[in-house]
């Protein structure tokens, strides 16, 4: 049961890093991106090319997937998002799809449609064994990047003055540029950060959640339930919400295998019913 | 008095079949006889068509963002496909029907779950209801067949006298006739007095409260009347082809759906049936030129479209309606108290 | 007879208190008047007598019925309407829509999806009647997003007429009109039918003191005075109150 408990967190702090990014962009600019699993892929496809192709070593696959991802992201930020902006939620789910369903066949076309491994190195295959719980060595890994993440995030956006320019922009855009915040700026800089950590979050990600050309459609939905469920007007809203998820998806899927992903689903709607705000968001409506 | 006898013409002249919609539906049953080799693909359209016009129900009259039509679909098909496997209702007819109220009833439930929240929140909870089908009917693959989809449906003829044919002619008459039926009842119901209060609950749902509006059970009620149309499109597609995968569940077909929307119009109730021909033509002819990739270009279709602007599109598309309609009115000499009319109550 | 009334109506949002211990009466055919500097609560008043919000402590009574704990929309078929200060029309549809729409609601048709608006004669009767009273004869056919001001203002009162209230409620009808159609605008509330109670919220003081028989001034989300115009106007607290200073008489 441990071990559940165990690879349910691995599962839901990777699902965090994946999501957080669509979490602060909807919260900032009310903006639906479901594209945003595309560069997730995008930074799984980066690391199988360095890692297996090019012979460079994992620990520096990771970055490598951060930085080619945040660049594109701040590019197609710059370029084709920023039209976006100002139109209706439904333009920009059209939009969002849109960019899904291309980037999804290209890179079908591309790498192909079979499910893609990245060659982990020696060192982090196979389990720890405490206390009778099977720690995988891959996923312990993955716990403590998300959670050295999750922690230097929080203290950017407290500690740090971007971080608060950041979160009075989220707050109220009107007068965070009555302040004189250059809130375009802001927003540039934290869709590329965003999109650089879906990709490395993908990259990570590749070995547990499956790389292939369809990996944004079937994980988009469990992004959009995180952000949902935690809210956007937080960090520890999404990290409690993909917590909650990772567990209760791994559980469901291993108490009761009839249902697999029902379970998630079910709970996302019961949660919706409850508050429709989202668990952790404030209770202002926007 | 003049001016109750004018409003009381208007609004009688409002809602009356305009030539041009009558010549639309003249053609569309001519088709049957103009391409005979065409029935598999004319056939597609129509319930393409059906479906659509099931979401401009909810998208383009009562203003809900949904990316879940595909859920009451997908709930029909397997209905009526099951019930025909299984021998349980033999007439076709009966089935499509009680496929629809079966759509209708999840509808009902699932209103609920649409009318809180924000936009994202009900393009959320609306895609997780039909997810959670998909994963319910991939699940219990010994019933529905699972990914390789319903097998051994086979159809009873129609009224026991029409056998659905390889050539597919039946099934295209069958199709045309349930559409046109149910473009009716639609049509009428967008010009009663239920309709015109979701067009103010669409544009001001503050307001339409504050007029005496009960504002959730008009939602609840024409979410339910859409389901049932999608689910009737959904029973359709099982009836015509004696088959259903789970595709009917997938993202793929809600998408679709909006991007025939998009192309056609929403709001004015032919939107989804030129959409659905325009779409499924532009299908035809780019998956002859690129089999495999065609989400490529439809992705490519939907940013354009967004980027150069829906309204912009609309407007497009409004101006070409307005030319067609000016030139026929031309023709047809109308009473001056009746200027200004336009046949879909623009 | 008190046709509206309210008892210790209270609302708070956290801790501001928009509305403290508010005992309201407006007999029935009244023309009463609720005035006050910005800010003071009058636009909560009448969200939280129209049901937008929820009151925190009171009640409130119409015709004797307690209503607090009713939907705006079932306020309304009870015979209380009101306008907003910031017009809230049907943008797409034109005035004789709108009416329209109104009165099949209250007619009881509104959920009717089989008839045609317009078949029923009782409907165009009324929807005439009303579309004349406030002169929106001549616009009928526009789409409400390009009317002038005036007339969008005109309808927003003819929309809430068109319930059929006992009591109307107008928050702000004259603000923003520009001075070429403000007469029409005033010359239209003052043929208001007289059985029906009005309670008018405004600023403008050459209207409330023309218009109201009874003002009520509220200040800081509490009443401060009530009372007859020539009462009030005369009333040195009002006075500091509006002007923050002891004034000549």
């Amino acid at each position: 049961m441990l071990t559940i408990l165990f690879d349910g967190l691995a599962y839901g702090m990777l699902l965090f890093v994946l999501a957080c990014g669509l979490s602060v962009t909807l919260g900032l600019m009310n903006f639906i991106n479901l594209a945003h699993g595309a560069f997730a892929m995008a930074g799984g496809y980066c690391t199988v090319i360095v890692v297996n192709r090019l012979g460079v070593p994992f620990a520096l696959g990771l970055p490598i997937a951060f930085l080619v991802t945040a660049i594109i992201g701040g590019l197609f930020e710059r370029t084709l998002y920023v039209h976006v902006y100002a139109k209706p939620h439904l333009d920009q789910v059209l939009f969002t799809i849109g960019l899904v369903f291309m980037a999804v066949a290209a890179t079908d076309y591309v790498m192909g449609s079979s499910q893609q491994f990245v060659q982990i190195p020696e060192a982090l295959q196979g389990q720890f064994n405490v206390f009778g719980i099977g720690m995988g060595k891959y996923r312990l890994l993955i716990i403590v990047i998300c959670g050295l993440l999750t922690i230097a995030l929080q203290l950017m956006l407290t500690k740090t003055r971007f971080g608060s320019r950041l979160r009075a922009a989220v707050d109220d855009q009107r007068v965070a540029r009555g302040l004189g915040i250059n809130v375009g700026a802001v927003f540039a800089v934290t869709f590329a950060f965003g999109s650089g950590l879906a990709g490395l979050g993908g990259a990570l990600g590749a070995e547990i959640l499956g790389l292939d050309p369809t990996f944004p459609l079937k994980y988009m939905i469990y992004f959009l339930i995180v952000v949902t469920v935690g809210g956007t007007s937080s960090i520890t809203g999404p990290f409690l919400a993909s917590i909650l998820l990772g567990i209760g998806d791994v559980a469901g899927k291993y108490y009761v295998p009839k249902l697999g992903a029902f379970a998630i689903y079910a709970i996302m709607i019961v949660v919706l019913l409850w508050r429709p705000q989202g668990l952790f968001a404030r209770s202002t409506a926007r | 008095m003049p001016l109750a006898d004018d409003v009381s013409a208007y609004l009688k002249q409002r809602a009356r079949w305009s030539p041009l919609e009558i010549a639309f539906w003249i053609f569309a049953f001519a088709t049957i006889w103009l391409f005979p080799g065409k029935y598999l693909i004319m056939k597609d359209t129509a319930i393409l068509a059906l479906f659509a016009l099931s979401l401009d129900l909810i998208l383009g009259y009562a203003g809900i963002l949904s990316l879940g039509q595909a859920a009451f679909f997908g709930i029909a098909g397997y209905f009526s496909g099951l019930v025909a496997k299984y021998g349980i209702i033999n007439e076709p007819v009966v089935a499509l029907i009680l496929g629809g109220l079966v759509a209708a009833a999840l509808g009902f439930v699932t209103s609920f779950l649409v009318l809180r929240g924000s936009d994202l929140t009900r393009l959320m909870v609306t895609l997780g209801v039909s997810l959670m089908l998909y994963e319910v009917a991939n699940r219990y693959s010994d019933i529905t067949g699972g990914a390789d989809g319903l097998q051994g449906v086979t159809v009873a003829p129609i009224f026991g006298l029409f056998r659905f044919d390889l050539y597919g002619h039946n099934g295209y008459v069958y199709c045309l006739i349930v559409l046109f039926v149910c473009f009716v009842i639609v049509r009428r119901i967008v010009y009663s007095p239920f309709g015109l209060s979701l067009r103010a609950v669409k544009g001001n749902a503050l307001r339409a409260a504050a007029v005496g509006i009960p504002v959730k059970w008009r939602l609840v009620a024409i979410y339910t009347i859409a389901a049932g149309f999608a689910g009737i499109a959904g029973a359709l597609l099982t009836q015509t082809t004696a088959f259903c995968s789970l595709d009917v569940f997938s993202l793929d077909r809600s998408a679709d759906l909006l991007l025939v929307l998009i192309i056609g119009g929403t709001g004015y109730l032919y939107g989804g049936l030129i959409g659905a021909v325009i779409y499924r033509f532009l299908q035809d002819w780019i998956s002859t030129l690129t089999p495999q990739y065609w989400q490529f270009w439809i992705g490519l279709v939907l940013v354009v479209i967004v980027l150069v602007g829906r309204d912009r599109i609309g407007a497009a598309n409004e101006a070409v309606r307005n030319t067609i309609y000016r030139l026929c009115t031309r023709l047809m000499p109308r009473p001056a108290a009746l200027r200004g009319a336009a046949p879909d109550g623009t | 007879m008190a046709i509206l009334e309210t008892i210790g109506l209270e609302k708070r949002f956290g801790g501001i208190v928009a509305a403290r211990d508010v005992s309201l009466a407006v007999e029935k055919g009244a023309r009463h008047a609720l005035i006050g500097p910005n800010g003071a609560g009058k636009t909560t008043v009448i969200n939280l007598l129209t049901g937008v919000l929820k009151p925190t402590a009171g009640r409130i009574m119409l015709d004797g019925r307690d209503i607090t704990a009713l939907d705006p929309h079932q306020r309304v078929r009870l015979g209380m309407a009101r306008t907003f200060q910031i017009n809230q029309l049907f943008l797409d549809l034109t005035p004789l829509e709108t009416i329209g729409l109104a009165v099949s609601e209250r007619l009881g048709s509104g959920g009717d999806w089989w008839r045609l608006v317009g078949s029923k004669t009782a409907v165009t009767d009324e929807i005439v009647e009303i579309v004349e009273r406030f002169r929106l004869a001549d616009v009928m056919h526009e789409r409400t997003a390009i009317l002038p001001y005036g007339k969008q203002r005109l309808l927003e009162i003819a929309l809430a007429f068109a319930c059929r209230p006992h009591v109307l409620l107008l928050d702000e009808p004259a603000a923003g009109v520009p001075e070429a159609e403000r007469h029409e605008l005033l010359a239209t509330i003052a043929a208001l039918p007289a059985e029906v109670t009005v309670l008018l919220i405004e600023h403008d003081m050459d209207l409330v003191f023309s218009f109201a028989d009874r003002i009520s001034v509220l200040v800081n989300g509490s009443l401060f005075v009530d009372g007859a115009p020539e009462d009030v106007a005369r009333d040195p607290r009002v006075k500091a109150v509006y002007l923050g200073e002891e004034a000549d008489a």
